[in-house]
């Protein structure tokens, strides 16, 4: 919007304006994440390591890496100066003021890294041709979809997590690799992965990627492999990255024999296959299915209905349950089929020669295969994948569902003008930046795909403002979250299909090219 | 990126920041047994809606105008009318005659929040894009960057959806006004304007100008042909509108005369509290409320105000163009704000609108006067504990404004409208120093920062020292006050140095 003169000034800006707006939102509606990252100041605070792991007076346990706990112990030293009874661990759900003031805030900052990674991002990003005004840029439209993500703004600075602060680390070591700084990267993702052990999905492209590119050193010149080429020393040294960090953050837990306690905390298999509200992947479609068979079966007298499981799938409960008609799925199974839809990704990866971008896809790939069928994946996992460039499509499928399944967590009258707001803005930009991008190549959007988005917004008057007002709010209340679910989980796994068919596409294309 | 695109995200952006400052503290939040401003409009919610007409106005048991009886013109009592019918559906609870006093709920507060983005929607913020799409000069981007800076205007969204009113909605009937005239729809503007007036009696700071600027382009049409006709058509117009808006209080004389008595207090004295016009800031030095009578105070206010706004109500009945009209809006609004009678620290509001037309030609003087004026608020938005949306939307509008409108580049003197000044400077001896008042007026604009900066952190974190209570207010009163006044003498100089022949198309 300034002159072309003014190249440089327009990232500060933007930073500055999208952090400036996160503290507008400060007395907005928080979710039971607030209560539980104040326990966890509270825990770290005024316990002894020892106790970190076995303490259990509030319900939200500790279940991050020790990494993590290590981060809100350098907030707790801060909290101390902004109201000490947050840090007292029985006063549980403590808001005061200067509680919430205080973790705000600290979101807001610990947002700074995110920023920091979005910037380097950005430097990496090639242009084929300086367009003139700043709008058309790539470099612009990826700082703006990122700084101003949707997802993370309603889910970070509305309902109360650290995402961006994580998801800063994962993009900055993106930005590493991509920069062939190979060694650098490997170090931010062990520190995400000590942060956020979810991060353990990308672990595999991660793994592969370095192998590859990192530890052979060379290709033959049709882009094979060299098997001549393998560098133990890079491998050693990688490795020894990964296990300084594990140690640095593991270390004290280990040497106190509590590694198993740790490891049960952070993987509570005992919690159900759906959280109350389900994600919009594979499981949510697999439910329903299971569910309309059975009442189908019931119907046509095949099943008996005293045979069918008490336990109800759609009760607001975390429960463990057991399918009617399909077979039942167990965590097992759920890392199974992960690691089998991660596969082609991977082997992608593996195949052709070394590049960026493949790693990127790749990475997004496993992402969102984890997220489709890993087991109790909470709906916020949904953020993190989100590329561009040729699959500008997909993307904004996937972006736009992705956002819209996050309305149920705010559920809020008052917070109901700032969802459906800033989604507005964020769609209407994406679209419009995009569209400028891609100008000439058609279409972004098959018809169908831009009726089903338009769909979402008929999905959303129906669950929030028809439904409320019918006769069935009372009986069958689940209803919206479930439509809202399942709707979503179709055009979420629509994408994961098109992206795979898109990758897999480009693989037999460059072989063609190849031979 | 299309127009429609960059305007909708405008407006996305400027309704979000608006949400959001409305989730902060409003004022008199839960301090009985007056509360403020919010209560007061919930109270004329419910005053209309469970009285009839004519006893709105006057003292009844019902209806004791010591708690907060209505003071402004009558479309007010009507729009409250028509958001407590609203309110009866949702909630009688919220308008029950007498039994609703200070009743305050989560619930009701985004109802009474609502209405406020209602008004906005419908009124002001139209007015805004359609002011910036069609009245501004410059590429579709800098139009957008207009409308932005417009919509992110902290002092107004500070006090409607943080304090409480529906400024919103005066300013942008006159907003609309200034619409009609710029685009040559006359009566229509004047149709907007009169609503104005008849929404906030304080929109009379902008009413001479208005006048000036009708009765010249007729007479320049003139006034003996097709000029009388359109004045003819204007009056009528006015009239028509002040009649209807009046209605039901013509029948008795009573009536119109006690509305009159509500809407100008002239018993209430020279100023209350601290705000930064020049009898309070005097005040500091000569107390002049103990030295002269009452009268004797509205007479020399009506003097010096007359005094001040008659250079400007000259030159732009003299000349009667868009450009002349604009500066002599904020001139006569700034005069008004100065000088005149029982002026709020809130009617710093009606100046800033006109100043906010000026952004896209005046960036650096706008953008100067507007901090200052939100920083003038401080005292009061800090009673309401308004301090973190205050310190981000103040924050937010100046980094945006000065990158958006690159002001900070474009303040050489010519574009600062210095000619005035140079013409001057041409007759003055050659042996006083000539000064470079682009270079003074931004270096003034970063120092000036640096103390808005140090006394709100001031404000905020040092306790006063314990012979001067009333410290802080009284230094950022007296600061904004120097700053106004300032900014008075500069559009004056701006608008009387304008040559004949070099006028702006619009």
């Amino acid at each position: 919007m300034a002159a072309p003169v003014e190249s440089s000034g327009w990232f500060p800006a933007l930073a500055i304006a999208v952090s400036l707006l996160k503290c507008l939102f400060i007395n907005a509606y928080h979710s039971t994440d607030f209560e539980v990252h104040r326990n966890w100041l509270a825990i770290t605070h005024s316990l002894p390591i020892s106790r970190w792991y076995y303490e259990n007076t509030s319900e939200w346990t500790l279940d991050y890496p020790p990494l993590f706990a290590w981060f809100e112990y350098g907030l707790s030293q801060a909290a101390v100066h902004f109201d000490r009874g947050m840090l007292v661990v029985e006063n549980l759900n403590y808001a005061s003021p200067a509680t919430i003031l205080f973790q705000r805030l600290s979101v807001v900052f610990a947002d700074l890294v995110f920023i920091y990674a979005v910037k380097e991002c950005c430097t990496t990003v090639r242009e084929e041709k300086a367009a003139k005004d700043l709008l058309r840029r790539p470099c612009f439209v990826l700082a703006v979809l990122l700084l101003w993500n949707f997802g993370l703004f309603i889910v970070d600075h509305i309902h109360f997590q650290y995402n961006g602060f994580l998801f800063g680390f994962l993009l900055l070591s993106v930005a590493r690799h991509l920069q062939a700084r190979h060694l650098e990267g490997a170090l931010w993702f062990s520190i995400v992965l000590n942060l956020k052990h979810i991060n353990l999905y990308v672990a595999p492209a991660y793994g592969i990627y370095l192998l590859r590119c990192f530890c052979f050193t060379q290709d033959n010149t049709d882009g094979s492999l060299r098997w001549r080429s393998f560098s133990p020393v890079r491998l050693v040294s990688l490795g020894a990255v990964v296990l300084s960090v594990t140690a640095a953050s593991f270390g004290p837990f280990v040497a106190m024999g509590q590694l198993p306690q740790v490891l049960s905390r952070l993987f509570p298999f005992k919690r159900g296959l759906c959280h109350a509200y389900w994600a919009p992947n594979f499981w949510a479609l697999y439910n329903v299915l299971d569910k309309a068979l059975s009442m189908l079966g019931v119907r046509l007298g095949l099943l008996d209905v005293a045979g069918l499981p008490k336990a109800s799938m759609t009760g607001g409960l975390v429960q463990e349950f057991q399918h009617a008609v399909l077979p039942s799925v167990s965590p097992p199974t759920a890392l199974l089929c992960t690691l089998l839809a991660m596969l082609p990704a991977l082997w992608c990866v593996w195949r052709r020669p070394c590049g960026g971008r493949g790693f990127l896809r790749c990475l997004v790939q496993c992402a969102l295969a984890s997220f489709m069928f890993s087991w109790h994946v909470h709906e916020k996992a949904a953020p993190a994948s989100g590329e561009h460039r040729r699959d500008a499509g997909i993307f904004l499928m996937l972006a736009t569902t992705g956002h819209y399944s996050l309305f149920p967590l705010l559920f809020t009258p008052a917070e109901f003008p700032i969802k459906v707001l800033l989604m507005l803005l964020f769609t209407i930009y994406s679209f419009s930046a995009l569209r400028n991008l891609f100008s000439g190549e058609g279409s972004l959007l098959h018809p169908l795909e831009a009726l089903y988005l338009l769909g979402l917004v008929a999905v959303e008057v129906l669950c929030e403002v028809v439904f409320p007002l019918s006769p069935w709010q009372q009986t069958l209340p689940f209803v919206p979250l479930l439509v809202t679910s399942v709707y979503c989980a179709l055009g979420v796994s629509y994408s994961f299909v098109r992206l795979y068919v898109s990758l897999l596409t480009q693989e037999v294309t460059e072989k063609t090219k190849r031979l | 990126m299309e127009t429609c695109t960059l305007v909708s995200m405008s407006i996305l952006l400027g309704v979000l920041v608006r949400w959001g400052v409305s989730f902060n503290s409003y004022s008199g939040a839960g301090k009985p047994p007056m509360f403020g401003d919010y209560e007061a409009q919930r109270h004329w919610q419910e005053v209309t809606y469970n009285l009839p007409i004519q006893e709105w106005y006057f003292n009844t048991t019902d209806n004791d105008l010591n708690y907060w009886g209505l003071d402004y013109p009558p479309l007010t009592a009507f729009h409250s009318l028509l958001c407590a019918h609203v309110a009866k559906l949702i909630n009688p609870e919220w308008v029950k005659l007498l039994g609703s006093r200070g009743y305050e709920s989560p619930a009701h507060k985004l109802f009474m929040r609502a209405t406020v983005l209602a008004a906005d929607l419908l009124v002001y913020i139209p007015a805004v894009v359609l002011y910036c799409c069609y009245l501004t000069n410059g590429s579709t981007n800098k139009k957008v960057g207009t409308l932005l800076c417009i919509l992110l205007y902290p002092g107004l969204i500070l006090i409607d959806y943080g304090h409480f009113q529906y400024n919103g909605l005066s300013l942008g009937l006159t907003l609309w006004g200034v619409l009609g005239l710029g685009l040559g729809w006359d009566a229509l503007g004047s149709l907007a304007f009169s609503l104005a007036l008849n929404y906030k009696q304080m929109e009379l700071y902008h009413a001479l100008p208005f006048f000036c600027y009708l009765l010249g382009k007729c007479a320049r049409q003139g006034l003996t042909g097709r000029g009388l006709f359109s004045l003819v058509k204007i009056a009528v117009t006015v009239l028509v509108t002040f009649a209807l808006c009046w209605l039901p209080f013509l029948s008795d004389p009573e009536q119109a005369l006690q509305v009159l008595r509500r809407i100008f207090p002239v018993a209430r004295g020279l100023f209350e509290d601290k705000v930064a016009n020049a009898w309070c800031s005097l005040n500091v030095l000569i107390k002049i409320r103990s030295i002269l009578s009452s009268d004797s105070q509205f007479y020399l206010s009506f003097a010096v105000t007359l005094l001040a706004i008659t250079p400007s109500s000259l030159k732009l009945l003299k000349t009667p163009t868009f450009w002349q009209f604009k500066l002599a809006l904020v001139n006569s609004s700034l005069a008004f704000f100065l000088f005149s009678y029982q002026v709020h620290e809130k009617s710093i509001l009606l100046a800033a609108l006109p100043v906010c037309l000026l952004l896209n030609d005046l960036p650096l003087v706008a953008i100067y006067f507007l901090q200052v004026s939100t920083f003038s608020m401080l005292p009061l938005l800090l009673k309401d504990g308004l301090l973190m949306p205050y310190a981000v939307t103040s924050l937010a509008f100046l980094v945006l404004s000065t990158h958006l409108l690159s002001a900070l580049e474009r303040c050489t003197e010519a574009q600062l409208r210095l000619e005035g000044y140079r013409r001057l400077a041409a007759w003055l001896p050659a042996w006083l120093p000539r000064l470079d008042l682009a270079r003074i007026i931004r270096r003034k604009f970063y120092s000036s920062l640096v103390l808005m900066v140090g006394l709100s952190v001031a404000s905020v974190a040092l306790p006063p020292p314990a012979g001067l209570p009333d410290l802080f207010p009284v230094l950022v009163s007296t600061f904004s006050f120097l700053h106004f006044l300032g900014t008075f003498i500069y559009f004056n100089i701006v608008q009387l140095s304008t040559p004949q022949g070099k006028q702006k198309t619009l």
